[in-house]
């Protein structure tokens, strides 16, 4: 279980999270959403150690984020942020087991490359293996990002937009797997989206946050409400309900 | 570990390992005094020759350009830019300054003593250069290398001052410009420690490599970004100050050896850091030989053959680093 509580955080003055009290219990994909600038982000890399608490505490099945060793942590959570620099003439085999670190300290036993290709398999790269990093789409390069954070097996899984930069089917088959590895594996995953008509279909709770706070937290059929959404995005959302799923018809010409 | 896609990779290792030893044996035949087996009426000794000269020189110039390649790719995964190394980061200069302290207040002090003050000058100097890069904009990567340069020039200029208020101007060009001709057997041997220096790169490789990734993503594979960044810059400090301390500045190989052998191998440095310490031992010989040749019996240092030869390459990778992206 992820416990946040009470975490605040003031970046120049500006409140980015104010008094966050969240319980993330073992199991289920949970989507964060919200508009940007909401804190969804800060929030995330706060609970994964790479940012440092300010205010409150975050502790994951029990252990304090802030003092627990960074080695036993990469065994528990791994976060995947959003891309940042240019990307380095490394193999998409080699950039995938790099998230084998963790657990093979630089040492690959046989065990992790049996992992780093069932990785390369599950994200369908098998035919990327061998290409430099700097050669792949920004898609491509963002579902090697994925695949390698999975590559780290632990119980619990953040991703900051993975979705950026993926084309319909490969984003479709990110959430298609994500779910699996929660049905499958029983992982936790925690998943930024900005998409909602994806968080309501393979989400099985979604947390909206606003002006770093919490503005909605529950199942899809709780959140995708005209008014819930309403009231994170700031306009009316029409809401349909087709094949059992609720959509959100944001787009222009779709006036109320 | 290579993946068995690259074994050109394990080709371009040989071939670069072959033209060392060619250098070598070419850096320990060429100089004032002739080496020819029939020659009887030799001035000095062969075995004396070889023992006290030409061997140090060639041991100063290979571990010198492995070891300063190899720091200036360590610098570059610091600082997450291709385009700094130690002379460009200010670090070749506070060792410079450092050994500039140590003549003027301990005047009878020994090698060791200035190795000592020079690395930790340079220790100081480059963790300042990191603090400062890392504030710089990421989305302006010459950013980096442009404060590295004026940074550098101003603890230079600061050197100079220094050296000239207390008239040690013509000492300052020993530290200042690489040079070969003087090392001999008993003057090279801290140079050793490049060997060390190298060694626990190789050890680190993997994880420098994940620091290359960025603080966040290195952080989230459990790595202590901190730690691995305190001792990426000990390494760097201490080659580059022991480089200064016994042959002078070298400026450029940190810079051109790890670019050529990211384009030629990836970024991995687990496979790459061997390549890159050959190709930095290579680059220096062979500029060394050619300062011997170029207009013997005298010499040009191979400070200023690297002037000439580095500020090129660095521009054609500028260039192409355009054209790729």
């Amino acid at each position: 279980m992820i416990e946040i509580k009470s975490v605040s955080l003031v970046r120049e003055g500006q409140r980015v999270l104010d008094s966050i009290d969240l319980l993330l219990p073992r199991g289920g994909l949970t989507a964060l959403v919200g508009p940007n600038g909401a804190g969804k982000s800060t929030l995330l890399s706060l609970a994964a150690r790479l940012l440092p608490l300010q205010d409150g505490s975050v502790t994951i099945d029990g252990l304090p984020v802030e003092s627990t060793p960074g080695k036993l942590l990469a065994k528990k959570i791994a976060i995947l942020r959003q891309d940042s620099g240019p990307p380095p003439r490394v193999s998409v085999r080699d950039m995938v087991g790099f998230g084998r670190f963790p657990h093979s300290g630089g040492r690959m036993t046989a065990q992790d490359r049996t992992m780093v290709e069932e990785a390369l398999a599950r994200f369908e790269l098998e035919a990327l293996a061998n290409r430099s990093l700097d050669r792949l789409s920004g898609g491509q390069r963002q579902r090697v990002m994925v695949a390698m954070t999975y590559c780290q097996d632990t119980d619990y899984i953040l991703l900051d937009e993975p979705l950026n930069n993926l084309d319909m089917y490969h984003a479709r088959q990110l959430m298609l797997e994500l779910r699996r590895l929660v049905d499958e594996t029983g992982r936790t995953i925690v998943i930024v989206l900005h998409d909602i008509n994806h968080a309501s279909a393979s989400a099985d709770r979604i947390i909206a946050m606003k002006n770093g706070m919490i503005a909605a937290d529950g199942t899809p059929e709780t959140v995708m409400r005209t008014e819930v959404l309403e009231a994170i995005y700031g306009f009316r959302v029409p809401v349909i309900e087709t094949n059992g799923m609720r959509l959100a018809l944001q787009y222009a010409s779709c006036a109320p | 570990m290579f993946v068995p896609a690259i074994p050109l990779h394990r080709r371009v290792v040989m071939s670069a390992g072959l033209c060392l030893a060619l250098l070598v044996v070419a850096s320990l035949a060429i100089g004032v005094e002739e080496i020819s087996l029939s020659s009887t009426a030799r001035s000095v000794p062969l075995a004396d020759l070889l023992s006290i000269s030409r061997l140090p020189r060639t041991l100063a110039a290979v571990l010198c350009g492995a070891g300063l390649a190899v720091a200036g790719q360590i610098l570059q995964t610091l600082t997450r830019n291709r385009f700094v190394e130690p002379s460009t980061a200010g670090t070749a200069q506070s060792a410079a300054l450092g050994i500039l302290i140590v003549t003027l207040f301990l005047p009878a002090a020994g090698l060791g003593m200035k190795a000592l003050v020079a690395s930790i000058c340079a220790l100081a100097g480059t963790a300042l250069f990191l603090s400062t890069a890392h504030r710089l904009p990421p989305e302006q990567p010459h950013l980096v290398p442009l404060f590295g340069m004026v940074y550098g020039g101003v603890v230079g200029a600061a050197v100079t001052y220094v050296a000239w208020q207390n008239d040690l101007l013509q000492y300052l060009d020993i530290w200042t410009n690489g040079e070969f001709s003087g090392v001999l057997r008993g003057r090279y041997e801290l140079l050793f420690v490049a060997v060390v220096i190298v060694a626990v790169a190789m050890l680190i490789a993997e994880r420098l490599t994940i620091m290359a990734l960025g603080e966040a993503q290195a952080t989230s594979l459990g790595i202590d970004y901190r730690r691995m960044t305190q001792i990426g810059l000990v390494l760097v400090s201490v080659m580059s100050a022991l480089s200064v301390v016994v042959v002078g500045l070298i400026p450029f190989v940190g810079l051109v050896v790890p670019n050529l052998v990211s384009r030629l191998s990836g970024d991995n440095l687990r496979g790459t850091l061997p390549l890159t310490a050959l190709g930095g031992a290579i680059l220096v010989l062979a500029s060394d030989i050619a300062g011997r040749i170029i207009r013997f019996p005298y010499e040009i240092p191979v400070g200023t053959v690297m002037g000439v030869i580095g500020p090129a390459v660095f521009l054609w990778f500028v260039l192409q680093e355009r054209r790729d992206a």
